[in-house]
């Protein structure tokens, strides 16, 4: 064995790097696994080609044909639901994030060392319920207990345009829908915001505390500007996610294709997600069409909120000014 | 400087709040919410919470800014703050929870586990036959996904330089974020250009859950494979092992616990989808032994059409749909719970 070893390795040789020899076993891998990665590409652009040949008869279609035979003109059809997505994932939002910051900064910055890694899970517990059983219990449960909520705003608040009477009777309204949406879309923001605060260079908080700074005056000082860009991606994410909840919001929200402020109303917008779910099992023909080309708008949407969340992402990256 | 300030300087704890002043404060406020919401009219576990809680940062930040100055007070309200945001994504929470176990266990019997709904009108019937969907279609759903995120991921971190491997990353981003109803409208569209309009089945709501799966299979394996140390698959080339031989023999064996972890947490996240499959797999009230043809019911779809389709007497639809919840959850926390105990159990040891 080493004599044929050394007779190949002769003083000739040795100064030349020799190519290792080409293995049939790393064509094979190196094709599959890049194969597999083209594949996304592959899936991605299905996703897109065949939502918009089967969206085109409804988006060429002209509008009496669509009165006739689909749910109406399309873009008159979808901007109000397209609108209730935007308008949904707004408010969820507003509730969401200071929730999910605060929470964040509890478990990087306030909850026992020993503690936290657990309190993180039982926030990521709220990922873990599925979200037809957030509809069940929104609908069901949620909704009745904030029903009272919506009476009192309207009776009190009644004059401030968010909150004009009648109240919903039942309390499937935006306000609900909304708030069921930040509670799902919570966990997410929270883990992500999480990550970035336990990045804080130890050394600025250090500095802020030793300057006499209290707690938070560090986490202001400290912490937020490092996190900035986290937080905004973060929050991009969460949007993409509550743009794109279709249960809860279809089985919670008693909607319409109105476009309202309101959010205690009993006239709500319903969202692009939520139409599709709750037509599509009794369409046929042109209404499935004309559902798939909004589930196109839909995807549009999503995907320039999460293009842009993670270009910002990628821009904190290039330009993290932490050290 | 002033006479205030010599006498604030007598201890070291002066010009604080005393320690048991945070929980009087906590105890005093949750009793004067409790007094007020009853004097108000009927109690309203809701109400006195929010008052408690409005209570306590008031009295916290004036006692606070009186003894200790605005900028303490602050610090102590905020505080506050953070802790109520904590406090307040329990109660989501663990409502869910309590509802869905108190509504849930009052069908959750032998019937439920033997019986589809097949000539069932009212009252009794089960979801045999959307636990046996669930299980047919995230089961495949896993057999696509696995593989392709999984040789994805091997390309990322083995393979992928320059322009081609950003760009999947890139769009592995993207993917996460496809709305769950989108990727079911795919699988239908799919299937009416390929087998006709109207094409439901279980392989297609297999293929819906794959578009969700694949990366989150890619995101979390690829994590684990950059983290296996370097020196590992240096010491396996100097040996001559060739590149793929290291890949399936050292890198792979050092991750898989991590990676088993990752697919039980993806299959976790995609069981309890119920969007995409109303789309793709459609609804049926028994067992579809067929897997490529006619609609298959799953476990979420069966929670929506009993909540959403409710006959006589409703209350045994919306009681199906409850256990049916029950059940969803029970089977996401224990993959979660598998998950991450494999994920500690059988972790690689680190040297140092």
């Amino acid at each position: 064995m080493s004599t044929a070893t050394h007779t190949r390795q002769a003083p000739e040789d040795d100064l030349a790097l020799v190519p290792a020899k080409p293995r049939i076993g790393d064509k094979v891998f190196t094709g599959l696994s890049t194969g597999a990665g083209i594949a996304i590409f592959v899936i991605l652009a299905a996703v897109a080609l065949f939502l918009i040949a089967q969206a085109f008869p409804a988006l060429t279609s002209t509008p009496e044909m669509l009165q006739s035979r689909g749910y109406g003109p399309f873009w008159s059809w979808v901007a109000p639901f397209a609108f209730g997505t935007v308008y949904s994932a707004f408010w969820a939002l507003v509730f969401a994030v200071p929730v999910a910051i605060g929470i964040a900064l509890f478990i990087s910055h306030y909850a026992p060392r020993r503690l936290a890694s657990g309190l993180g899970y039982v926030i990521d517990l709220l990922a873990a319920v599925p979200s037809v059983v957030y509809g069940l219990w929104g609908a069901n449960t949620f909704a009745a207990a904030l029903q009272p909520l919506h009476a009192w705003l309207a009776t009190y608040l009644g004059w401030f345009p968010l909150f004009t009477p009648p109240a919903s009777g039942t309390g499937r309204s935006m306000l609900t829908t909304s708030l069921v949406l930040a509670v799902m879309i919570l966990p997410i923001i929270t883990s992500l915001c999480r990550e970035v605060f336990l990045q804080t260079p130890k050394l600025h908080e250090e500095a802020a505390l030793a300057l006499g700074a209290t707690r938070w005056e560090m986490i202001c000082m400290a912490v937020f500007p490092f996190a900035r860009a986290g937080i905004v991606s973060a929050v991009m994410l969460g949007l993409g996610r509550a743009l794109g909840e279709t249960m809860a919001v279809a089985m919670v929200l008693s909607g319409a294709g109105v476009i309202k402020f309101d959010i205690i109303g009993q006239q709500n917008p319903n969202t692009i997600a939520a139409t599709i779910a709750l037509n599509f099992p009794d369409a046929s023909g042109l209404r499935i069409n004309q559902l798939i080309a909004g589930g196109l708008i839909l995807f549009v949407i999503t995907l320039a909120v999460n293009m842009l969340a993670r270009w910002i992402v990628r821009r904190r990256a290039a330009f993290s000014g932490a050290n | 400087m002033t006479a205030t300030a010599l006498s604030k300087s007598d201890s070291l704890t002066a010009g604080q709040l005393p320690r048991w002043s945070t929980p009087a404060t906590v105890v005093g406020s949750i009793a004067l919410a409790v007094l007020v919401t009853l004097l108000l009219g009927p109690f309203n576990v809701g109400l006195a919470a929010v008052l408690a809680f409005v209570i306590y940062q008031v009295v916290t930040y004036c006692s606070s800014g009186l003894v200790e100055g605005p900028r303490r007070a602050t610090d102590r309200l905020m505080t506050g703050f953070i802790i109520g945001a904590f406090l307040l994504a329990l109660v989501p929470l663990i409502w869910v929870a309590a509802t869905t176990l108190a509504n849930g266990l009052g069908r959750f019997d032998l019937a439920f586990f033997n019986n589809s709904m097949r000539n069932v009108d009212g009252v009794g019937g089960g979801a045999v036959h959307a636990i046996y969907g669930t299980l047919m279609i995230t089961g495949v759903a896993t057999l696509i996904s696995v593989p392709v995120g999984l040789l994805t991921a091997i390309y990322l971190s083995e393979y992928g330089r320059g322009h081609l491997a950003r760009g999947i990353t890139f769009f592995v981003d993207v993917m996460t974020g496809i709305p769950s109803i989108v990727a079911g409208l795919f699988a239908y569209a799919l299937m009416t250009l390929l087998l006709g309009p109207g094409t439901v089945s279980g392989f297609s709501g297999s293929l819906a859950l794959s578009v969700l799966m694949i990366p989150v299979v890619v995101r979390s394996t690829e994590e684990l494979l950059r983290i296996v140390p370097n020196e590992l698959r240096e010491a396996s080339y100097a040996l001559g092992v060739p590149k793929w031989r290291t890949i399936l023999r050292i890198v792979l064996p050092t991750a898989v616990s991590g990676i088993v972890a990752g697919v039980i947490l993806a299959i976790a996240r995609i069981i309890g989808e119920t969007a995409p499959l109303m789309v793709a797999a459609g609804f049926t009230q028994s067992i579809n032994m067929s897997f490529f043809s006619g609609p298959m019911m799953t476990l979420p779809t069966f929670v929506y059409d009993q909540y959403a389709y409710r006959g006589l007497p409703p209350e045994a639809f919306v009681d199906r749909a409850w256990t049916g919840a029950l059940i969803l959850i029970l089977i996401v926390m224990a993959l979660n719970l598998i998950g991450r105990l494999v994920a500690k159990r059988f972790a690689p040891k680190s040297g140092r």
